[in-house]
């Protein structure tokens, strides 16, 4: 790999302007006046699948690595960490994220939902995870968590979608498999449960 | 006949995991103590390491330590070294690796690691390394003479570094659509009398064709994970098979197969990428021996793009000779292939492909596997066969309408039947109902009326069909199965099958479910690790799991069952003959009352021991399967069978699809706007996996037809397709909203389940069908895949191919 090239060095390019815009906006500078060994406080309170998680956040961390590091959520995955693909998709306030992409110093109090907490309290599945498993929409299953969230996205904001819809409301989940088709078909029985 | 399960839609074990999230991938495993290996990667295409000074790395806190080659078996080129030394090949090829307590700590010391190499020559194109005076991939040569086939296409290449040199003219002349006259070839093979078939027929076609390399992207990169306790190796890994990978693997690590524990319950995407053992493997066991501790070592979406393998790029030339009557006479084909460092190639396959879905009469290949220093190569989904498929479509297309024939007339007067000969040596299938399968396609397709009827044209907008066949050989033989039923009555089947979301590891076995006559929920499938006693099997990739494995599944059970008659002659008196199986019961034909159920059966069976128990098996199971009945020897009646069923020759799979494009002549971008596929995979074994691989396989098929490719910068051999959205596979908005599909569904006479696998002819044919449907709509064929907007504006606006000549690896 071409060192010039590397993703490395971008993301060191990133850390290093951002924390130069940290410091001017001068909440970060009080902080490190208090504490000289930390720039930013790092114990966030977190909403997470409705339960209030405390968790030691570094600034640079995405909202993906925290999930899954830091607090054991491995449903959503990681497979291209720069937001082409939708296999990390979360919901914030019940909209479809994705966490590859977002910095978890930026969530604040929003409601973070993860494939974890799609599950009703007596553990039955959500409409949209059982007509997955009803059309066997998904193959290898690395892509499933994510397109499972962006489904719950689309039947929340609209219970009743057209195919089209759907198809729309899913074109930022990539499946490499293909199951394009039997996803489709999955998110159109569960709005048929849902109904 | 009539089956219980086969043929049925089940829900399969580990879905319910793969929409929970709790399915478990590589990168999902944390134990206790876990550390993190990075890579240094070559910035270099070609040259040699002359020094490595890890030292200021080393003094980091929290590194933990490096590997260099030294510190690895030796390897020589062209294999694909673990780590590179002597023979640096490829840019992002790995040289050193270094652990720590932290991913970003490794990251961050690979810059302190400094490292000087000798430069050497580079070269992308094959075509410019096989002109003379051309660079060379090596410093001894350019080209492979491999020295084994590769029935198995999981196989590794052997072979030496030669040279060949074409002169300019008869490179010009090749990339030109003319042969190439007076020179060499490294390899190919030949039957028939091809003269003679060609003086038979009525109209020739000759043609170029280039098809691009391309990435597997496989959603789950091949990171990798291991820990070691009391000298066994726990490895995870995302690997087409838990089986077939632990041999080579404790190759790598110098130990022997049974200190290997192979964990992979869930693999995310192979695609043929992940059949063998894959290099880094051999990091994470080695790092890891060295530190005691668990090591990750994480493969980036970047990295995969460098050192994952691709689909071998190829540049062929073709003539075709047809008689009157439509029927193939000859095809004469030369292939060049770009092989990478490796030198892995399908040119071979690739005209196997011609031989079954054409059935010529006599067939000539002559090929080259030349070296280039580009990403290492590897089998990808219908290797050959799938991207020869994409680009014979237009020019058998062309033959038919010189004839004045229907292009589906002209494959069905073609198509291979069960009696067909195959292959250079001419060899015998197991079934073919490909005729059925043009029928039926037809049938639903609407074909005749549709290729009858004039194109629609909506403005600039025109449309087009298109026909393509897919094919692959689908079907091993001579694994085992096994089976066991312990005294709770339950019935474990177990599967070494790797789990790529076919879900065909547990559809085969259905065929032991099926031989038992018992409840689908009376089984449970032991699976995704070793340690859980799983029988020899295939790797799951070409296509075979399915013929493969209900066939060793079925022999296993056939073997329980036997004993289950016996024990309960044993038992109740009589002979084995005397008793019969149903509802989980085994009793006596003329009185049911004397039986018992499987569950006493199995406890009588652990009393009686030796061959019941799994105390003493056949003597020709593989080794492996020896230990997995070792270490469930005694817990319950066990079925063991090594799959000794008759076999004829080739199973193919085989598909046919037909499409409908849309191309916007102004912008060069094209819809698939209507698409079925059919296939001829003898019984349908799972309907709901069926059209999973059926639709799966077509849009790869759009794929490989209109965006995926690898491209070089051949002024510094820099990848320039290193992201999903660059290489580029489709999104769902690139697939029609419905796809159709369906199959014959006749039984292939040598499986006793009947079924074929048929996950790679999928592709095959899809993406035959596009480029088929837009050579029909623009009345032009490119003969190349992928075909691109540019080239369809450059076309239209009567500038056929822009300035520069097709390449491989071209922008």
């Amino acid at each position: 790999m071409n060192p010039k090239l590397s993703r490395r060095r971008f993301i060191k390019g990133v850390i290093y302007s951002s924390a130069a815009a940290s410091a001017g906006a001068g909440y970060y500078l009080a902080t490190a006046q208090v504490n000289s060994n930390a720039v930013v406080e790092r114990l966030l309170s977190l909403n997470i699948n409705g339960q209030t998680r405390l968790v030691d956040v570094a600034p640079t961390e995405t909202l993906a690595f925290t999930l899954r590091n830091k607090l054991g959520l491995t449903g959503l995955k990681v497979a291209c960490n720069r937001g082409e693909c939708g296999a990390c998709t979360v919901l914030l306030d019940n909209i479809s994220n994705y966490s590859c992409s977002l910095l978890t110093h930026t969530i604040k109090q929003r409601a973070i939902t993860t494939v974890e907490g799609l599950r009703s309290v007596d553990g039955r599945l959500s409409a949209v995870q059982q007509a997955f498993i009803e059309e066997l929409a998904p193959q290898c299953g690395f892509c499933t968590p994510g397109q499972v969230m962006a489904a719950t996205a689309l039947l929340t904001a609209n219970s009743n979608p057209s195919r089209e819809e759907a198809r729309q409301a899913l074109a930022g989940n990539l499946c490499r498999c293909g199951a394009y088709d039997h996803y489709l078909n999955g998110v159109m029985r569960a709005a048929e449960l849902l109904s | 006949m009539t089956f219980i399960h086969i043929g049925k839609d089940f829900v399969p074990p580990d879905v319910e995991g793969k929409v929970t999230g709790d399915a478990k991938y590589v990168e999902d495993f944390k134990p206790e103590g876990l550390v993190y290996a990075r890579l240094l990667t070559s910035p270099l295409p070609s040259g040699r390491v002359t020094s490595i000074d890890a030292s200021e790395a080393l003094r980091m806190d929290g590194v933990l330590g490096v590997i260099t080659a030294d510190d690895l078996p030796p390897s020589s080129a062209p294999d694909d070294p673990v780590l590179a030394s002597d023979d640096v090949t490829y840019i992002g090829q790995p040289i050193v690796a270094i652990a720590a307590i932290s991913d970003a700590i490794a990251e961050n010391a690979i810059d302190r690691i400094k490292i000087e190499f000798e430069r050497r020559s580079f070269v992308t194109d094959p075509l410019e390394s096989l002109v003379q005076f051309g660079p060379n991939a090596y410093p001894d040569g350019n080209v492979l003479r491999q020295s084994n086939s590769l029935e198995d296409e999981n196989a590794t290449i052997r072979g030496g570094i030669a040279e060949i040199k074409w002169p300019a003219t008869e490179i010009e002349k090749f990339r030109n659509g003319q042969e190439p006259i007076g020179v060499d070839f490294a390899d190919g093979w030949t039957y028939g009398d091809l003269d003679t078939a060609f003086s038979e027929s009525t109209v020739i076609v000759e043609e170029s064709f280039v098809t691009a390399g391309t990435p597997h992207h496989c959603m789950e990169p091949r990171s990798s994970m291991a820990y070691w306790q009391n000298g066994k190796c726990y490895f995870y890994a995302s690997t087409q098979s838990q089986s077939a990978v632990v041999e080579p693997l404790a190759d790598l690590l110098g130990i022997a197969p049974e200190n290997v524990c192979m964990i992979s319950e869930n693999t995310g995407g192979g695609f043929g990428s992940k059949g063998r053992v894959y290099p880094t493997m051999a990091i994470t066991g080695k790092f890891s021996q060295l530190l005691n501790r668990p090591v990750q070592l994480r493969i980036t979406r970047e990295e995969e793009y460098y050192l994952g393998v691709g689909r071998p790029g190829m540049q062929g030339w073709v003539k075709t000779g047809v008689r009157a009557d439509g029927s193939v006479a000859a095809v004469d084909v030369i292939i060049i292939s770009d092989g990478g460092p490796t030198g892995r190639n399908s040119a071979s396959s690739s005209a196997q492909h011609l031989s079954v879905v054409y059935t010529p009469s006599a067939m000539r290949l002559r090929n080259i596997p030349v070296f280039t220093n580009t990403a290492p190569r590897g089998a990808q989904r219908g290797p050959g066969q799938n991207e020869m498929s994409a680009a014979i479509a237009p020019i058998m297309d062309k033959a038919a309408r010189q004839l004045g024939m229907d292009r589906a007339q002209f494959r069905r007067v073609n198509a291979p039947h069960s009696e067909s000969p195959v292959y250079e040596n001419q060899g015998p299938i197991t079934s073919a109902f490909m005729t059925e399968a043009i029928d039926k396609a037809s049938e639903m397709f609407n074909w005749a009326e549709r290729e009858a009827a004039p194109r629609q044209k909506n403005g600039r907008k025109v449309r087009g069909l298109g026909i393509g066949l897919g094919y692959h050989s689908a079907g091993g033989n001579g694994y085992d199965g096994l089976v066991r039923i312990t005294p709770d009555g339950r019935i474990h089947l177990h599967s070494g099958v790797g789990n790529l979301g076919t879900y065909s590891y547990a559809g085969t076995a259905r065929a032991a479910a099926e031989v038992l006559k018992c409840r689908w929920e009376s089984c449970e499938i032991p699976r995704g690790s070793t340690d859980s006693h799983l029988p020899h099997a295939s790797t799951q990739g070409g296509s075979n799991t399915i013929f493969t494995h209900t066939r060793s599944n079925w022999v296993a059970a056939e073997d329980a069952v036997v004993k289950l008659k016996e024990i309960a002659a044993i038992e109740f008196g009589g002979d084995a003959e005397d008793y019969s199986i149903e509802n989980e019961r085994v009793f006596k034909t003329k009185d049911s009352n004397q039986g018992f159920s499987y569950g006493e059966a199995a406890a009588k069976a652990i009393e009686l021991g030796g061959r019941f128990s799994g105390e003493e098996y056949p003597d020709d199971i593989h080794s492996i399967t020896q230990r997995a009945v070792q270490g469930i020897a005694g817990s319950g009646l066990v079925g063991v069978a090594k799959d000794n069923l008759p076999k004829r020759g080739i199973a193919p799979g085989l598909m046919i699809s037909m499409a409908e494009v849309e191309i916007d002549l102004d912008t060069g971008k094209y819809e698939v706007i209507d698409y079925i596929g059919i296939a001829d995979c003898g019984t349908i074994i799972h309907p709901q996996g069926l059209a999973q691989q059926i639709n799966g396989g077509a849009v790869w098929g759009f794929g490989m037809a209109g965006s995926e490719r690898h491209v070089y910068d051949p002024q510094n051999a820099l990848p320039a397709n290193i992201g999903f959205y660059q290489a580029k596979l489709p999104t769902i908005l690139d697939v029609p909203s419905n796809m159709e599909s369906g199959a014959v569904d006749i039984a292939d006479p040598y499986n006793p389940a009947g079924g074929r696998g048929v996950g790679e002819p999928s592709q095959g044919s899809a993406v035959a069908a596009v480029t088929s449907a837009i050579a029909d709509a623009l009345g032009h064929s490119f003969n190349r895949v992928p075909v691109t907007p540019d080239m369809i504006v450059n076309f239209a606006n009567n500038d056929e191919q822009g300035s520069t000549p097709l390449a491989i690896n071209t922008f």
